[in-house]
């Protein structure tokens, strides 16, 4: 008995040892690694290409970390260390252990560089080492991330792979590749026709070039004719998501506008007033969503949802008090109001300047908000646009049913229509004055928060969007908020189809000349007001 | 033979009756500060001209110059062009300068240009710029096309392999002429023009979606691509987010620009632009002891430890060394004998090597290819071997292929056609 227990004890220890030694492959027991902190940036690359050889997929933690730039080490003993941040704090933790290093100084650790050729690499070692990950769609990315350097070795890898493979789809992208490579290289016509056929409904980009080189080059007619048959098949294809692509960018681009009128539809539209300083409602929303991400360093994730109230009681109050102060003053005179909004404007952009200074400021955009949405490989739509896209059209339902079915709204839409009779009914026509353009620059600012996902913020932002501004409103027939919208979309998708063919700067010269002839037959805009209050 | 050595004699005769007129003054040599203060080049400017308020300090530290103390007259042009030219005028007739450091922009030294040569004044340009100009009145230390576009395309093509270009830029003067060069040369190269697209947009663009859209179309077809960005400014900020948004990073579509520099990435979210590429002839992280003094006094200088430095700094630094060892050489401050003086000078890079004045009044200046790291610093990837000449007049653009500048005699002219042999008096 005493003799098993020791044996057991024994092979234990042997056990914990080596599975030790096989995941925590420190920089003592593994030279290799130390000469990754010594060696020179132009020659680390043979270095990662033993590293991999020789430990494979253990190496996925420090390829990774190396990746995306966070690789240090130890100044003193060459330890290797990630480098993390937490709660706004920079840490350090041991690559392999995980271990936390809190202790450790900046001026005690020294990274790693990396550069384009180390991360084209890299970006092909760890996708061969995700080959047999456990997670489908990580086995099918990195086998879609090698599709454009197939070598013989990378074949094999994947025919291997191939064999165990129980995902569908997985199997799929695996056949593209192994097509691929047998289109490239075979030297049986048959086989090369074959393996045409195989990648035929594929849409990747290296199938498409793969094909075409066929199409012109292949020696064997009837490969070339298979070939080219895909190539047109996929351009047929090409063309219909070109087309999507470019109403997403059109209704993108469209909601940006929506977002920096829909504000001014409210404040010009409904109550007439020419607010040259309307695109500074925008920047102070902008710009509060700085200051939020200012005060709150570690909650970058949610400080855009905490920015969108503090933007429009910023740019609310700010709207109140310019509307109590000044343009209540000029009520019926537009040519003293726009003069005396302009020189507001002039007034908060200098103001901006001297408390923030000049420069752009930085804001940060929330993990959610990057990246893109792969809906195939013709058609990707990236997240913040499509974010906005539906945040513009969220303010427009609130503002829509706030104007609707509220008391304010119901206020508001007598003092537009009839503003002596709405005042015979006992509305007190200066408090709606007071809110309606509170509610207007509020939303702007509202705007300036989405906005700064997507532009610079500086004190010249809210130039940048008063001429769209009054375009779609204009456009769009004042006092409407329909028109609005659909001046909005309009004027986005009509400019995103337009630029393709002559270029950014052409495609808003044509957008502004066909306003000027519109409005020239038509200048009440899309949807004219009827009625005598119109008039 | 003679006659050259009366003609220089006179013109030392001359030179002295002028410095004893200049000596009678006063007791100091004022150098004029003509960089913009105030509007939306202060930015940038600003630095430079506490650039050149260090180089003065230190050098009166060292005694002066000529024996005498130097004084720094610094005007605000206030990113006004046409008050460029009122300043220079100002700085040469009411303050009397001896030499003028000054100028962005190119707008703005085209501005002062006309005054530089009226008046006979002397000005140093630190900043990269198109060439196709070469003034008697100017020495140009920063980079010229071929020393900053040209090398950065051969860098792609030869060591990144790249076959398919998109030349992109800011709708101005600038990078059209640069995009006009290098269209230029890619074809002279044996690049198709299919494989060439060009782009240009609006100042401070922020909708980059179609055009990154279009980049990446043009970019899946098999060949290697690469964007040479000229675009200028703050436009750049969301042109690298929606290449990261959309997918694209550094190691598939490279992206190597000529305006974006430490100065510029300095408080930025360096995140997407990490990978992408910069053409310089200085960049802030070369390690070199003339280099780490230079850092470590701008910072003492400026009380800032966060301070960082860049190539037209290092331009300026350069024409400073140059302006004084010139000086000295001539033993005056007139013009003329300066000018003369100034060609041939050398003066130490501060990455290492030597910077030379050539007859074209441009320097010799080694190219450097840098990536953009996260800390917002630039680490060199490819570097010319030895220096390169700044070329005044592309040998790329069928107007200015046969041109030369060379202001020494016999030719002394900034635009001197080599066919016709003639000197047509137009330098810019």
């Amino acid at each position: 008995m005493n003799y098993f227990i020791k044996i057991c004890s024994c092979l234990l220890a042997l056990l914990i040892s080596s599975s030790a030694l096989a995941e925590l492959p420190s920089a003592a027991q593994q030279p290799l690694l130390q000469e990754l902190t010594t060696v020179k940036l132009s020659k680390t690359l043979p270095v990662l290409h033993q590293l991999e050889a020789s430990e494979g997929a253990d190496m996925l933690p420090l390829f990774k970390t190396l990746l995306g730039g966070n690789l240090y080490f130890v100044k003193e003993d060459g330890r290797l260390l990630g480098k993390y941040k937490a709660q706004g704090a920079t840490l350090y933790a041991d690559l392999f252990t995980g271990e936390k290093l809190a202790d450790l100084t900046k001026k005690q650790v020294k990274k790693i560089k990396v550069n384009n050729r180390l991360r084209g690499y890299l970006g092909e070692a760890i996708a061969r080492i995700q080959l047999s990950n456990k997670d489908s769609d990580v086995r099918a990315e990195a086998v879609r991330s090698l599709f454009s350097d197939l070598d013989a070795n990378t074949i094999e890898l994947i025919r291997t792979a191939r064999l165990d493979e129980q995902s569908r789809s997985v199997q799929e992208v695996m056949d593209v590749a192994l097509a691929l490579y047998r289109a490239d290289n075979s030297d049986d016509a048959t086989e090369r026709l074959q393996a045409v056929k195989d990648l035929q409904g594929s849409l990747e980009p290296s199938v498409r070039n793969q094909l075409t080189k066929l199409a012109e080059n292949d020696p064997s007619r009837s490969v070339r004719k298979a070939a080219q048959k895909g190539v047109d098949k996929i351009a047929k294809q090409a063309e219909k998501y070109s087309f999507v692509n470019q109403l997403f960018f059109g209704l993108s681009l469209g909601s940006v506008l929506l977002l920096a009128a829909i504000g001014l539809a409210i404040t010009f539209g409904v109550m007439g007033v020419i607010n040259m300083a309307h695109g500074e409602m925008i920047m102070l929303g902008a710009y509060t969503t700085y200051v939020v991400q200012l005060l709150l360093p570690e909650m970058i994730e949610y400080s855009l949802w905490i920015a969108v109230p503090a933007a429009f009681i910023v740019s609310g109050t700010v709207g109140i008090l310019i509307e109590r102060l000044v343009i209540r003053h000029l009520h019926g005179r537009p040519l003293e109001t726009l003069l005396a909004t302009f020189g507001i404007s002039l007034i908060l952009q200098q103001l901006v300047r001297t408390v923030f200074s000049p420069l752009n400021r930085q804001v940060a955009t929330p993990d959610w908000m990057s990246g893109s949405i792969e809906i195939n490989p013709l058609l990707s739509l990236t997240l913040n646009r499509l974010y906005i896209v539906a945040f513009a059209l969220l303010v427009f339902m609130i503002l829509l049913i706030v104007l609707k079915k509220t008391s304010l709204g119901l206020n508001v839409r007598a003092v537009s229509q009839n503003r002596d009779m709405a005042k015979a009914m006992g509305i007190r026509t200066d408090r709606v004055d007071a809110m309606t353009f509170g509610l207007g620059s509020g939303i702007a600012g509202i705007a300036g928060v989405a906005l700064s996902q997507l532009t610079n913020v500086g004190p010249n932002l809210g130039q940048a969007y008063i001429i769209d501004s009054f375009m779609v409103v204009v456009f769009g027939g004042v006092g409407n908020l329909w028109g609005t919208l659909v001046a909005a979309f309009t004027l986005g998708i009509a400019n995103k189809f337009i630029e393709p063919v002559t270029g950014a700067v052409l495609a808003s010269i044509l957008v502004l000349v066909f306003i000027i002839l519109f409005i020239q037959k038509r200048p009440k805009g899309l949807f004219p007001q009827k009625g005598r209050a119109a008039e | 033979m003679k006659i050259k050595h009366l003609v220089s004699g006179m013109a030392l005769a001359l030179s002295a009756s002028v410095l004893s007129a200049s000596a009678m003054a006063g007791d100091t040599i004022k150098v004029g500060v003509l960089h913009s203060l105030s509007g939306t080049m202060a930015i940038s400017e600003t630095t430079l001209k506490d650039t050149v308020l260090m180089m003065i300090e230190e050098q009166n530290k060292k005694g002066g110059l000529l024996g005498k103390q130097l004084e720094a007259v610094v005007v605000d042009p206030a990113s006004n062009w046409p008050l460029f030219a009122e300043k220079t005028r100002e700085l040469l007739t009411k303050d009397e300068v001896d030499v003028i450091f000054g100028c962005w922009t190119s707008v703005s030294r085209k501005s002062a240009l006309p005054v530089l040569e009226e008046l006979n004044g002397l000005m140093f340009y630190p900043v990269q710029y198109e060439g196709e100009e070469s003034s008697k009145n100017v020495f140009y230390t920063g980079a010229a096309p071929n020393q900053q576009a040209v090398p950065a395309v051969d860098y792609l093509m030869n060591d990144i392999g790249v076959e398919r270009w998109v030349l992109a830029g800011t709708d101005y003067v600038y990078p059209r002429t640069t995009n006009k060069i290098l269209e230029a040369y890619l074809v002279a190269k044996g690049v198709a023009p299919e494989d060439i697209m060009i782009n240009y947009t609006p100042f401070g663009h922020s909708d980059w979606q179609s055009i990154v859209s279009d980049i990446k179309k043009f970019g899946a077809e098999g060949k290697k691509t690469a964007v040479v960005s000229t675009i200028n400014g703050d436009a750049n900020i969301p042109f690298y987010k929606e290449l990261g948004n959309q997918g694209i990073s550094a190691e598939d579509i490279p992206v190597v620009a000529f305006s974006v520099g430490e100065e510029e990435l300095s408080g930025l979210d360096t995140k997407p632009l990490v990978g992408h590429l910069a053409a310089w002839n200085y960049f802030q992280s070369v390690e070199s002891d003339a280099n780490t003094a230079f850092i470590a006094k701008w910072k003492e200088f400026t009380g800032n430890p966060d301070r960082v430095t860049n190539d037209p700094m290092e331009a300026t630094y350069i024409g400073f060394q140059m302006w004084t060892q010139a000086v000295e050489k001539a033993g005056s401050t007139e013009v003329d004998a300066v000018e003369q003086a100034m060609i041939g000078q050398e003066a130490e890079n501060l990455t290492g090597g030597m910077a030379y004045m050539n007859k074209n009044h441009h320097l010799s200046k080694p190219v450097l290819i840098g990536e953009i790291q996260e800390d917002g610093q630039l680490e060199v990837v490819w570097e010319t071997e030895g220096v390169v000449p700044g070329d005044a007049w592309s040998d790329f653009l069928p107007g200015s292929k046969d041109l030369i500048a060379d202001w020494t005699a016999p030719i002394s002219c900034g635009n001197y056609n080599t066919v016709t042999k003639t000197c047509s008096g137009q330098n810019f």
